[in-house]
């Protein structure tokens, strides 16, 4: 049993919690991730990790409530206890001589929490970080005071221009650059359409670009196959090929076609969650 | 006087048209009547040939003897002592081709039923009202040595129980969240019924043995950290085969086209059959087909007949005569309505707008001359094209073992193919004090192939480390 240390929600869908694991936080290093199961009944879903104590022996997750298991999550308190959670899975990602390197560090949504942890590590081991994130609304803000602590320069988009500042990261991205900023590298976390318009944009200017892939996955450990992509013609599984991918090499469309493969389990099991929330009187 | 019916004792077996239903176990066994009448088959030869067949030496005269004497409880310590898991070799060991093909009764009529035997005594031991009536396992004591075991498969637990015995420390590393490797994830319920596992292995924990789950090697700490740092003496790693291997034919990462692997992770480990009761789901159509023809393929099959397809395909590009699988596998499989398209090799996948699975096409095959492996090479019927109708496709063309032992242990070789060089005898790798066996070593092959070289490697680990 894996304990539930602290748990904060960031915002009405996103929650931050600090879990027991010390075999897992000896370990983590940044861009690897690691598989939790609730309980007995619970699957098995992979979750980046956000952030690690090693002396503390806790691991970070940050997860938004999407389907019955991220709600289940959320659902749990500090003090209470996840069944199962194993790691670090995956490559770190590579953050070897990267001091000097000018890179933009691109996150949408949840992929925001995932690149913090990059973007930090970059910024510590001395490049020159602009981070870019985009949100759909102020009020969906998360980790501005940390994002602005790991880098030079932070710039923060909204859909709908509620912090003056109206577009995409790509609107973003695509004005730094024609601004005359020579990116180096390109790191893009997020939504995997975001993250096909940033590789796209970027393809235009040559620019190299590492995407983290985050597909269904049952062990992570690369037995099952069912995180596999297709990366420059070549099937590799995210678990232990990625999650880090040469952007401009991905397979976008089969990724997202993927992506979507259990919806409608997926609306099932929500709404057999919420029954029984509803049923315990939470909602 | 010896039984000298020429035929096994039947065991009692689930109608199939009842149990291609449901995930209960197929064959019920043995009562204690049946068991003791096909015990009386056994002519107790001296020189035993059916132990030679044996990769664990069960001693085989013996515990039948013990059988025909009525005392299970010596049945069951003459197992145990060379054998940690008989209920699970009783049932999925491939007896035909080891101890029951040496059986002398086999020349003239059936040979005696030793593996059905074997599981008759397993499962006695097994039960609650039995368990006081077992002799203790004998184990030596402390030695005060560590050894470490990565995986909790068939060789692990073999290899861990072995050397628990011996009055070692043994601590096993299992990445999954429940013990057991390919016994959980892999053989189905109808099979190999899972809370039998659990049992099994809890023998094996009363040796002593820690199983610590959730604990990736590799990850949480390399082999050479488990010896340097961690204080273990020597390391054996029974990791398996766990990596799915695909046809690499356009349309397989169509939505609908499994791994076998995946696709029985998702039955056997997540109980996905019980989905929305539990969250792991799984997606099963109308028409299935299932490539290859191994164990792996009609285990796949009969889980997809049971999860309500209506026909289920096992697509193999050799004949009858070449399947891999065992013949009663084959054989369950018929008469559960699985269906064999044989000299069929898949080209294709095909999907609808939505990525999803919608046909295969296949070509017809005809054989050649033998090949390396000295079966005759299939080869393509020109024009012989067509198309099947599916929205299922499972992949059961075997795995290469997983290479993130490989990869974070600097001075281990391996094949080119991915599998670890060890000494047949003793396991022993190219790196000091690491051994290894089972799928790991030798690529996909039986659970008692796996036992027998996790045996082995005890048995060399103890050698070693005895003489420090």
């Amino acid at each position: 049993m894996y304990r539930i240390i602290t748990k904060q929600r960031l915002h009405e869908t996103v929650t931050r919690m600090e879990v027991e694991a010390p075999l897992v936080a000896r370990k983590a290093r940044p861009g690897q991730f690691i598989i939790l199961r609730i309980d007995e009944a619970g699957e098995r879903i992979p979750l980046t990790i956000a952030d690690y104590d090693r002396e503390k022996g806790t691991v970070t997750v940050i997860f938004q409530k999407v389907g019955a298991t991220t709600n289940r999550l959320d659902a749990l308190n500090q003090g209470e206890s996840i069944l199962d959670f194993a790691g670090p899975l995956g490559k770190p990602s590579d953050l070897e001589g990267k001091s000097g390197k000018k890179i933009a560090v691109i996150g949408g949504g949840l992929g925001i929490a995932i690149a913090y942890p990059q973007a930090k590590a970059l910024h510590q081991a001395g490049a020159d970080v602009d981070i870019l994130v985009g949100f759909r609304s102020t009020s969906l803000f998360i980790l501005v005071d940390e994002l602005s602590s790991a880098c030079k320069n932070l710039i923060v988009m909204t859909d709908d221009g509620s912090n003056g500042n109206k577009g995409f990261v790509t609107t973003a991205l695509e004005d730094q650059i024609r601004a005359g900023v020579k990116y180096d590298e390109v790191i893009a976390i997020g939504p995997l359409p975001m993250m096909r318009a940033v590789c796209n944009l970027t393809r235009q200017y040559g620019i190299p670009t590492v995407v983290s892939m985050n597909p269904i996955m049952i062990d992570g450990t690369g037995m099952c196959g069912g995180c596999r992509l297709t990366v420059g013609g070549e099937t590799k599984f995210a678990c232990v090929d990625g999650p880090d991918f040469d952007g401009h090499l991905v397979d976008f469309d089969e990724a997202i076609a993927r992506s979507r493969m259990y919806r409608r389990e997926e609306a099932e099991s929500m709404e057999r969650h919420t029954c029984n929330l509803m049923k315990r009187g939470e909602m | 006087m010896p039984n000298m019916d020429l035929k096994k004792t039947p065991a009692v077996e689930q109608d199939p048209m009842v149990r291609r239903g449901n995930f209960e176990e197929v064959s019920q066994g043995y009562t204690p009547e049946l068991a003791r009448t096909e015990a009386e088959r056994c002519l107790s030869c001296k020189h035993k040939p059916c132990m030679a067949g044996c990769p664990v030496n069960v001693r085989i005269p013996e515990f039948i003897q013990c059988i025909r004497q009525g005392n299970l409880p010596e049945a069951y310590a003459v197992l145990r002592s060379t054998n940690n898991l008989p209920a699970i070799c009783g049932r999925v060991c491939p007896q035909e081709n080891q101890c029951e093909s040496k059986c002398v009764r086999g020349v003239r009529g059936e040979p005696v039923a030793i593996g059905r035997l074997e599981r008759f005594v397993a499962d006695w031991a097994m039960a609650e009202e039995n368990r006081d009536k077992i002799p203790a396992v004998q184990t030596a004591p402390s030695n005060g040595k560590k050894v470490a075991v990565v995986g909790s498969g068939p060789a692990g637990l073999t290899c861990a129980g072995d050397l628990a015995k011996l009055g070692y420390d043994v601590t096993v590393f299992e990445a999954l969240h429940t013990p057991g490797g390919v016994l959980v994830y892999g053989i189905p319920e109808f099979r190999l019924p899972k809370a039998l596992v659990r049992r099994e292995i809890a023998t094996v924990e009363a040796l002593g043995v820690k199983i610590i789950t959730n604990a990736v090697v590799g990850r949480i700490a390399s082999l050479d950290e488990l010896m340097e740092e961690e204080g273990f003496d020597a390391v054996f790693v029974g990791s398996g085969a766990g990596l799915p291997n695909f046809q690499n034919i356009p349309g397989e990462n169509l939505n609908g086209v499994y791994s076998a692997n995946e696709f029985l992770t998702r039955i056997n480990l997540m109980k996905a059959y019980s989905f929305p009761k539990v969250d792991t789901p799984i997606r099963i159509g109308k028409d299935v087909a299932v490539i290859g023809g191994g164990n792996v393929a009609m285990d796949a099959a009969r889980c997809a007949k049971r999860l309500g397809a209506e026909n289920v395909y096992i697509v193999y590009r050799r004949s009858k005569a070449e399947l891999p699988a065992r013949a009663e596998e084959v054989h369950h499989a018929r008469e559960e309505g699985v269906l064999f398209r044989l000299l069929c090799n898949p080209v294709r996948i095909n999907g609808d707008e939505n990525g999803s699975v919608q046909s295969m096409e296949c070509v017809e095959m005809e054989l050649g001359e033998p090949d390396a492996s000295g079966r005759r090479r299939p080869i393509a019927k020109k024009g012989s094209e067509f198309v099947l109708k599916v929205q299922t496709v499972v992949v059961a063309i075997g795995n290469s073992p997983n290479p993130l032992i490989k990869n974070t242990t600097p001075g281990l070789a391996t094949r080119k193919w991915g599998g670890i060089i060890a000494d047949e005898e003793t396991g022993a790798t190219s790196k000091p004090n690491v051994y290894a066996g089972g799928d790991a070593v030798t690529g996909a092959a039986t659970v008692i192939l796996a036992m027998g070289a996790g045996k082995k490697a005890a048995a060399a680990i103890h050698e070693s480390l005895n003489d420090k």
